[in-house]
């Protein structure tokens, strides 16, 4: 009996411990507090879906979920952090919307243009890239960050840049675009459901790097500190934006204005080094946005 | 349908990933799969238990939870369940890591359906055939090969077109695990021709529907051919 509860101990210890752990990661890229407008509802025209959602005082934005860094949301957390949620958090507040309020949707490359179609969501930052095919079918703000394609190799690895990649196998994302970059360059693509388990492949050296957008790979470096490092200069460049229903072409200009707004009061480099700072790259100016058209 | 079109090399070689997926896992869960069924009609306890237990673990088992263990958790198990050892290029096709991963977990999800289709076949033998075959002095492995297994497999040959047409479509799950098949290139081409999305859909479940028609057509010639008068 005794050896049980010796046992249970040892082992609620180690769950605590552990949980404790979980939590220190959590608390690092906890980003800054935002607060939101009052009455904002006001500064909108009626028949705009920024009225009906400061009206509504809640909001539905896609990000992703496993992207440390830009969306990222592991199991003991109940919100997403990363940059894209702080930019996404920073259009809420324009509309009167505080955290709490906004409901946080996990969107995957694939689902990113459905979700907004049909009003899953009403907003999607999810390291989304501005390309002329999406704007067919959606509604692309920005683009408030650019970034561009790396490759992420295991620390000891001799890959310096794309060039050596040629003809070995590289992962990413089914789907994604990065994995055709990664094609064109003339390396063998490798397809997962999620960063995730591309990254465990290079962890074990199955796959030679992973690739896609710098920012990304710079979050899984700063995760598995000393055993991932990130190589090579950006060969492709990726125009993250906003996305948002092609039906309400008004909410580009807020977009942008908001971002704007939020670039010149130092809440975008605020949120950029509580997010992204820690992996050692540098606040970027705020790209020049798309005009919108209307 | 223009994404479709002006890429049609690449669509190509994805069904040809899923092709080969579908040729290398039929004909070693075809092998698997007789070998259990013979386990399972077999003489021998131990031999009936593994054949028995195999079945009732695998069929239990979703296909991706067998695709999870071969892709994450074999190789850390045995290194050789890595598969880095499998290195084989063929034009534009190449055979690594992967795409074994990938065999090796529709071979073995599917042998243990492919056992069930040609033990019910076996059991649509008479008995008397068997008895007859005892009796003219045949060992057991002789009753099996000669007597029993060439009626069983003309019973079998419908529901093991049917194991087979679900293993066609069950290579699908190889584009979420590192091989560039229909799927996965399906989803390439959905993320980047966003405007396209249903033209593209349904080129890839056209693509599907030809290669199920070409799987029941043959199933068709061999079952006439092979039909008992």
């Amino acid at each position: 009996m005794r050896f049980t509860r010796t046992k249970a101990v040892i082992a609620t210890a180690g769950l605590a411990l552990s949980l404790a752990a979980c939590g220190n990661a959590g608390e690092e890229t906890d980003g800054p507090d935002v607060e939101a407008a009052e009455n904002a509802a006001d500064n909108f025209d009626d028949g705009t879906r920024m009225k009906e959602l400061a009206d509504a005082g809640t909001i539905k934005i896609g990000v992703k979920y496993d992207q440390p860094g830009l969306g990222f949301k592991d199991a003991a957390s109940d919100t997403p952090t990363g940059f894209d949620v702080e930019m996404a958090k920073q259009l809420a507040a324009s509309l009167g919307i505080t955290g709490d309020d906004i409901e946080w949707v996990e969107t995957i490359s694939d689902n990113r243009e459905p979700f907004l179609e049909d009003g899953t969501v009403d907003l999607v930052l999810a390291s989304y890239s501005i390309t002329d095919e999406r704007r067919q079918v959606v509604g692309q703000a920005g683009p408030y960050l650019v970034t561009g394609q790396q490759l992420l190799v295991a620390a000891d690895s001799d890959i310096e840049s794309v060039d050596d990649v040629k003809g070995e196998e590289v992962c990413s994302v089914t789907g994604s675009t990065s994995l055709d970059n990664i094609e064109a360059e003339g390396a063998k693509p490798v397809g997962f459901d999620t960063y995730s388990e591309c990254v465990e492949k290079v962890l074990d050296g199955t796959v030679s790097a992973m690739s896609t957008d710098g920012t990304i790979l710079a979050g899984y470096a700063a995760q598995n500190e000393g055993e991932l490092k990130v190589v090579g200069d950006q060969f492709s460049e990726e125009r993250i934006g906003v996305g948002y229903s092609i039906d309400r072409p008004e909410m580009c200009q807020w977009i942008v204005d908001t971002i704007t707004d939020a670039y010149d009061s130092g809440a975008y480099e605020e949120a950029f080094n509580a997010t992204l700072g820690p992996s050692g790259v540098e606040v970027p100016e705020l790209p020049e946005m798309d005009a919108c058209e209307s | 349908m223009n994404a479709v079109l002006d890429n049609f090399d690449l669509v190509l070689r994805a069904f040809g990933y899923t092709v080969f997926l579908f040729l290398v896992s039929a004909v070693i869960s075809v092998a698997l799969g007789t070998l259990l069924a013979a386990m399972r009609v077999g003489p021998v306890k131990v031999l009936r238990m593994f054949g028995t237990g195999y079945v009732t673990l695998v069929r239990n088992t979703p296909l991706v939870m067998i695709f999870l263990f071969f892709q994450l958790g074999a190789g850390k198990i045995f290194d050789a369940l890595r598969f880095t050892w499998v290195d084989i290029h063929i034009g534009p096709f190449d055979f690594t890591s992967f795409f074994s991963a990938a065999v090796a977990s529709l071979s073995l999800y599917t042998a243990a359906f492919v056992c069930e289709a040609i033990r019910a076949g076996v059991n649509a033998v008479p008995l008397g055939q068997a008895e007859a075959a005892r009796a003219i002095g045949l060992p057991f492995s002789g009753v099996m090969s000669q007597v029993v297994l060439p009626q069983a497999f003309r019973a079998s040959v419908p529901p093991i077109a049917s194991t087979l047409i679900a293993l066609l479509k069950n290579t699908s799950v190889a584009g979420v695990f590192g091989v560039i098949e229909a799927v996965g290139r399906m989803k390439g081409f959905t993320n980047d021709y966003a405007d396209q999305r249903w033209g593209i859909f349904l080129a890839f479940a056209i693509g599907y529907v030809l290669l199920v028609e070409i799987i029941s057509l043959v199933s068709t010639l061999i079952e006439r051919r092979w039909k008992v008068a």
